[in-house]
């Protein structure tokens, strides 16, 4: 559907209320697969890091990864969902080229998790309770590439390539329960949702949570219904959504394209859909019928999960603080505004900003830096801030030359342009590129004494006291000193020598 | 009697990647109504009391350490493939070409 | 008399005293081959090469004085079911034809770990799934008592090689029987370990909660000696027991059944077995009650069952297990005309690379677990699984083994089952249940049934991790059928001569 025959978004929320559900599948940083001894590591040469089970070969059996299963468990306790005291892997039967033994070995009616909940605050400030409804440990597929036809795509495509190097990386499926009342806050909500879900993951240092690497990968139900009616409408399933942006405009296009649907008397299709990132829009993918019969069953070749009380509780212990605690507790540190907090939330910078405080910097010079122009730069290039090559530290680096009066605004940029080329730290920056602040008075009064010589009016302002017209000199001094001056110095030594001539 | 239709068993194949010519569906379903009939004896023998045993011999938490293992080589994995190309296995589209 | 005669025990005591090399008697177990298997087809691959370079190298080790294990130096025929890297496995399937493993099944790593020089492998029923080896693509094994008749299935190509001395020992796996029945039939001992006490890591699934590798041999002893060999914990297989189960080479040593109790199952004697084999069976029982041991009767009402659980069980977790069978990764395919899609190749290299009888049972499990249909059938199929444990508890309290028939009849012609799946099917009836349960069992030859001429044998049951109350009373019940024939059972074997 073309975007401008969608109904109008609050149009459509004036008639419709939306239900939305949300299945997040996080990728485990573990050192190896869910289920074998191969190396869980991305962007390596393809099939390099497979073995008899990932590749399904005759005879391989799978062995439980220990750690993933911890790992698991700990997402469950962030997520507050009851441990399961027997857990269970299922076999989910169906064919496709990029899954090697055409089962996923899954979980089924036995989740390691279910029954949890977490508090999920909205732009505007509002707050959701989202209800867990399981949280479950599967195993990765492999990766197809589509060649021939229009790039990549599976449409057209003359063949495949299947590469089994993600196969069986470790997963959990987050599952929510279905999410009423959000009206049109409901895309929001679905996006930070997924960011807190990528913060606990984070800081739970189980996943590198990176979306554009697909470590957090979300799924959108999304369904309509007429406002007063007690019947869910029939719901689709957005796949492919791998960025919070995407979440969001994927969330209400599907709100408007299945209003616009029902406000024609066009029934909606149960199925899933594809988002293009591109187009801004969803399209058509498999139809779910009878067909889908995945034909679960206990896995016969792993036996039950099966924690004890001690081992949970022993990881209950180590949990870091919730993502809404740890919000407050920062936002009361660093002494931000609302607005100002929630800037940096939406931005998605927290972590950034609190591992540069941590750093050394001021709590406001490093929202400044991140939000500024990190993020400034970040757009520009039409990247995910994570990508760029900078790091906290570093950042916190130039935060405190600038405070300490080492560099100016100006000169802090260049670093900056200069850490992100990968020229080093910004210490060695300052130094290969010779941009510290001329701190030499002696520099600074020859070209004052250059200046005023060439301006004599100026001169004679200054004298009479009017002192907002050293503003020109100022501004010629700098230019000579190419911006490496500190302009407040400058300006002291202006006044300075004005009244001594 | 059993509901082994042929329709049936072409939906069971179908879901099993087995393409089946009518004779076999309809060998097939004869048979495996046969099959199912007997193996139906076990609905009369079992009730909601009895638990189910999917492992012969009960055990629980056999977890392996979080060590990497050797891998094959990609000439290993491919060894076998009928076809692949770029250290990859190659298939057919997977979508119909419209 | 030839070394091919032997069984492992002799040679491994030959080849301590260094009476015979490993060479010597792997060439001439080769030639026993080459003579034999055009006819018997015991053997999908031989591998001469490979089996000749290993008893040179264990010959080697030996005159250096290394330590070595019991069985080193003796060669051993292994079911194509198990994947060797370097050599062809098929499990007897046109779908694998062709397919070099690149890696061990941890049963042959411990086989080359006891330097075990490996003859070959051997001919199975397609995906181990029969009862006759008629279901092997590569057509079937024939039984060395009479070639007209079937070695049992699905492991014939193991128990007619040791029946017709083309291996002195060999491994087999047993889902429903496929060690047991087979040994029944050619007059020689199969044991099937406590479910886990082998490692299943690269034994090609049939069902996974009912697969069990083990000894295919000529005697107890050799058969104790090969358990001992190839089980134990493997941390490649999750299902594989922790714990030692001790050993079956000593159990294998006892003498005395004096006070054992024995159980016979109520259920697997009298009607539908065939009047020899109820005979030959009775005859033993008679045989170890004069040395001391008591008969007790034990019932197993949830046996009746047992075929209709395992023919839910099986097929279900068999239609997930081959659905790697795709043409992707490894393996055949198959490209059907016109345009065709992934989809479309893998459904054409399945309708071709699989047998019927797999088709058949792909079907029938996929129907068992399909929505709307698995709590009656796969799930109610395994609440069987519980009360046939119960039975067998129950029972073990009254009894320290129980005993049947390992089969209902003799050897049956080639051909004879082969249009009647359910037929086929009732093979089984003795042997199921202990696959379901997990419990070991063992088959023992009793001697020939009077009307045909054709070996019986007797089934032990023992409970879960008992396997050496099985090498126990078999040892003795041998000892005391040799006595009294005043030979060995394979000595009732007719001569092959094969051109
Ligand atoms: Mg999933
Ligand atoms: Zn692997």
């Amino acid at each position: 559907m073309a975007k401008d025959q969608l109904m109008d978004y609050q149009k459509a929320l004036e008639t419709y209320e939306v239900v939305i559900g949300l299945e997040v599948h996080v990728e485990l940083n573990t050192n190896t697969k869910m289920f074998c001894g191969c190396a869980n590591v991305f962007g390596d040469e393809p099939n390099t890091n497979v073995c008899p089970n990932c590749l399904g070969f005759p005879g391989a059996m799978p062995a439980v990864n220990g750690k993933a299963i911890e790992n698991s468990i700990k997402i469950g306790l962030a997520l507050d969902c009851e441990i399961a005291a027997t857990g269970r892997f299922a076999r989910k039967n169906y064919f496709y080229p990029d899954l090697a033994k055409n089962f996923q070995t899954s979980q089924y009616d036995e989740p390691i998790a279910f029954e949890g909940k977490i508090d999920i605050e909205v732009p505007s400030g509002k707050v959701f309770t989202v209800e867990i409804e399981r949280a479950h440990m599967e195993e990765d597929a492999g990766k197809l590439t589509h060649v021939g036809g229009s790039t990549g795509r599976i449409q057209g495509a003359e063949f495949s390539l299947v590469d089994f190097n993600r196969a069986g990386v470790p997963l959990v499926e987050i599952v929510t329960k279905p999410i009423y009342g959000a009206g049109d806050e409901a895309p929001e909500l679905a996006a930070a949702y997924v960011r807190s879900i990528r913060e606990i993951v984070k800081n739970l240092g189980v996943s590198d949570a990176r979306m554009e690497r697909g470590n957090v990968r979300c799924d959108a139900n999304v369904s309509i219904r007429p406002k007063g009616q007690e019947k869910l409408g029939t719901r689709t399933e957005t796949k492919n959504v791998n960025s919070l942006r995407s979440i969001e405009r994927a969330v209400k296009y599907e709100i408007q394209r299945q209003a616009q649907l029902l406000s024609q008397g066009t029934a909606i299709i149960q199925e899933t859909r594809h988002w293009h990132e591109d187009r801004g829009a969803t399209s058509s993918g498999r139809p779910k019928s009878d067909a889908d019969d995945y034909r679960y069953f206990p896995e016969p070749d792993l036996v039950p999960v099966q924690p004890s009380k001690e081992w949970i509780e022993q990881l209950r212990a180590t949990l870091p603080e919730k993502p809404a605690i740890r919000r407050k507790r920062l936002q009361e540190l660093w002494g931000f505004s609302d607005l100002e907090f929630r800037d940096v939330v939406n931005s998605d910078l927290l972590d950034e900003i609190d591992d540069t405080v941590k750093a050394g910097a001021k709590p406001q010079a490093a929202r400044k830096w991140w939000t500024g122009e990190v993020a400034r730069i970040a757009n520009s290039e039409d990247k995910d801030i994570t990508e760029l090559a900078i790091t906290p530290s570093q950042v916190a680096q130039i935060a405190e030359l600038v405070e300490s009066g080492k560099l100016t605004d100006r000169l802090a940029r260049e670093v900056l342009t200069g850490v992100l080329a990968g020229e080093g730290d910004p210490a060695e920056i300052v130094a290969k590129r010779g941009l510290e602040v001329v701190s030499d008075d002696g520099a600074l009064l020859e070209a004052i004494d250059k200046v005023l010589a060439e301006q004599p009016e100026v001169l004679e302002k200054i004298r009479e006291g009017k002192v907002q017209a050293a503003g020109a000199v100022i501004g010629a001094v700098m230019k000579a000193m190419a911006g490496s001056a500190d302009a407040a110095r400058v300006r002291e030594l202006v006044i300075q020598r004005a009244t001594e001539k | 009697m059993s509901e082994i239709t042929p329709e049936l068993v072409r939906h069971l194949a179908g879901l099993a990647r087995i393409e089946v010519t009518d004779a076999e569906v309809a060998q097939f379903a004869s048979q495996l109504a046969l099959i199912v009939d007997s193996v139906a004896t076990v609905k009369a023998a079992v009730n909601d009391d009895i638990k189910a045993t999917s492992h012969p011999i009960p055990m629980a938490n056999v977890f392996r350490e979080d060590v990497v293992r050797p891998s094959l080589t990609q000439a290993e994995a491919l060894s076998g493939a009928a076809e692949s190309e770029s250290g990859r296995f190659k298939v057919s589209a997977i979508l119909d070409a419209d | 008399m030839s070394f091919v005669n032997k069984s492992a025990s002799e040679l491994s005591a030959m080849l301590a005293s260094k009476e015979i090399s490993s060479v010597e008697i792997t060439q001439a177990q080769l030639d026993n081959i080459d003579r034999l298997n055009p006819k018997i087809n015991s053997y999908l691959t031989v591998t001469h090469e490979i089996a000749l370079a290993q008893a040179k190298e264990v010959d080697e080790l030996r005159a250096k004085g290394e330590k070595l294990s019991a069985l080193a130096g003796v060669p051993i025929a292994v079911k194509d079911n198990l994947t060797t890297i370097g050599i062809e496995t098929t499990a007897g399937s046109k779908i694998l034809k062709g397919w070099i493993p690149p890696y061990n099944a941890t049963v042959v790593q411990k086989i080359l770990a006891n330097r075990m020089p490996i003859l070959g492998k051997t001919n199975m029923d397609e995906f181990a799934m029969g009862s006759s080896t008629e279901n092997s693509a590569y057509g079937p094994s024939l039984n060395p008592w009479d070639l007209k008749r079937t070695p049992g299935g699905s492991g014939g190509g193991s128990s007619s090689a040791v029946a017709s001395m083309q291996a002195a020992i060999a491994i087999g796996s047993d889902t429903g029987g496929s060690i047991r029945f087979p040994a029944a039939v050619t007059g020689t001992v199969g044991v099937k370990p406590t479910y886990g006490a082998v490692s299943r890591y690269g034994l090609i699934a049939l069902g996974s909660s009912l697969d069990q590798i083990g000894p295919v041999a000529r005697n107890v002893m050799d058969a104790a000696m090969l358990q001992d060999a190839i089980s134990g914990p493997d941390a490649m297989d999750a299902t594989s027991l922790p714990e030692s189960l001790g050993s079956m080479t000593e159990a294998a040593k006892n003498d005395s059944v004096k006070g054992l109790k024995i159980g016979i199952i109520k259920e697997l004697t009298g009607e539908g077995f065939q009047a020899g084999v109820s005979e030959r069976f009775q005859e033993a029982l008679d045989l170890l009650v004069a040395s001391g041991a008591e008969i007790v009767e034990v019932s197993c009402p949830s046996f009746q069952y047992a075929i209709a659980a395992y023919y839910l069980i099986q097929p279900a977790e068999a239609s997930s297990n081959l659905a790697r069978f795709d043409s992707v990764r490894f393996g055949l395919r198959v490209m059907p005309e016109g345009a065709a899609t992934v989809e479309k190749v893998m459904a054409a290299t399945r309708e071709e690379g699989f047998g019927p009888e797999v088709k058949r049972r792909i079907i029938l499990g996929t129907y068992a677990l399909s929505s709307g249909y698995y709590d009656a059938y796969y799930g109610s199929a395994q609440k069987v699984r519980t009360l046939i444990q119960a039975d067998l508890a129950k029972a073990f309290e009254k009894a320290n083994v129980l005993v049947s028939p390992t089969a209902p009849t003799t050897a049956f012609l080639l051909g004879e089952k082969q249009e009647d799946p359910l037929a086929m099917y009732l093979n089984d009836i003795a042997t199921i249940p202990a696959n379901l349960a997990g419990v070991p069992g063992m088959s023992l030859p009793v001697g020939l049934a009077k009307e045909d001429n054709l070996p019986v044998g007797a089934q032990f049951l023992a409970p879960a991790r008992e396997d050496a109350r099985l090498y126990k009373v078999g040892a003795v019940l041998e000892k005391l059928l040799e006595n009294k024939w005043s030979k060995k059972m394979m000595d009732f074997a007719p001569e092959l001569r094969v051109n």
